[in-house]
């Protein structure tokens, strides 16, 4: 009965460590987006080419995010 | 039987959200459009309608949007020529102009997670694309095709995409093997991001729509409501953008998986 409850609580703790990943992600972005920002004032007749790489770039760094935030969802709802 | 209903209730309440009005979850539930009974894979369910929804709108807007063919064109028709615009110029930037064959397909995949998202914005709708089931179906199958497309068109060179020729030779081995993973992970994070973030925004706004009704129950909840009900506003407005950027993201990769599949060389 007391394992139960240990493992009730910490799937719980295990769902707020995982979301720990989505405020890493969080700077990712925010690096991206920053650097980006950052290139194109420098030469903006440069930056309207290289928006789609930004997305992608947004994209990469924002996944590994939406996996921690999947492994908390899991572990709340699935496990 | 109204006993047992409301216990059930109380119970599902005290186990699932401290003080939530409602989960935020539920909104994701599959339900049957007509009677009861369980679900097969044949039922029509509330996911098959909003699909069915969104290749409508689409219908409608390109159907109706080239209709006139004006030289000075109608509203519907400038959404109809902005999106094919933007989706063509799309394709040809990242795949190349031999990839521009493939628009029709690059095309149908934009237009459909665009309306599909678009329409689950609407307060009581239902979102297919916040379904990991229907994301991966688009994400694993676009994955299938490029790589069954990659060696229809060159053959065992399509593996020089994990042979580095340009690394150390030692090291060429090792970045083989990564090359390998982070190309079988691809799928998977393909349809992982998008599901994830329509579900994401989506659960957050209910979040904030089950703290809405807290003045009604307690005097804070004349400070928690307005809070609450502004979140919701400016979330939503996120929500709106978050739609259109994921499905522009997720053509844009599908893009950079075709340009892989044509010209695997590095």
């Amino acid at each position: 009965m007391e394992i139960a409850a240990a493992a009730a609580m910490g799937k719980f703790i295990g769902a707020g460590l995982a979301a720990i990943g989505s405020g890493a992600a969080a700077i990712g972005v925010g690096n991206v987006a920053g650097n980006f920002l950052a290139g194109a004032l420098r030469n903006p007749s440069a930056a309207g080419s290289q928006t789609a790489t930004l997305f992608i770039g947004l994209a990469f760094a924002e996944a590994l995010g939406i996996f921690s935030f999947l492994v908390a969802l899991l572990l709340m709802f699935a496990v | 039987m109204t006993d047992v209903a409301t216990e059930e209730a109380v119970e599902h309440g005290a186990e699932q959200g401290a003080g939530l009005a409602f989960h935020p979850l539920d909104q994701f539930k599959i339900t049957r459009l007509f009677g009861e009974g369980p679900i097969e894979w044949y039922t029509p369910t509330n996911a098959t309608l909003w699909m069915a929804l969104a290749v409508v709108a689409i219908i409608v807007i390109f159907v109706f949007g080239s209709k006139g063919r004006a030289l000075i064109p109608s509203r519907l028709q400038s959404i109809g020529e902005m999106a094919y615009g933007f989706v063509y110029k799309m394709v040809e930037d990242v795949a190349g102009h031999d990839g521009a064959k493939f628009f029709p397909l690059i095309m149908t995949l934009f237009l459909f997670i665009l309306s599909a998202n678009m329409l689950g914005l609407l307060p009581g709708s239902f979102t297919p694309t916040s379904h990991i089931a229907v994301t991966a179906i688009l994400g694993f199958g676009f994955f299938i095709f490029v790589t069954l497309l990659g060696f229809a068109k060159n053959g065992a060179h399509f593996l020089g995409l994990f042979w580095m020729s340009d690394a150390p030779l030692i090291l060429r081995p090792i970045i083989a093997v990564i090359e390998v993973i982070s190309y079988f992970v691809r799928p998977v994070s393909h349809s992982i991001r998008l599901a994830g973030n329509i579900m994401a925004g989506h659960a957050v706004m209910k979040v904030f729509a089950a703290f809405a009704p807290l003045v009604l129950m307690s005097a804070i909840g004349y400070v928690v409501t307005p809070v609450s009900i502004l979140a919701i506003t400016a979330i939503y407005a996120l929500e709106v953008l978050v739609a259109f950027i994921q499905a522009y993201v997720f053509t844009i990769l599908a893009c950079v998986y075709l340009k892989d599949a044509l010209h695997p060389g590095h």
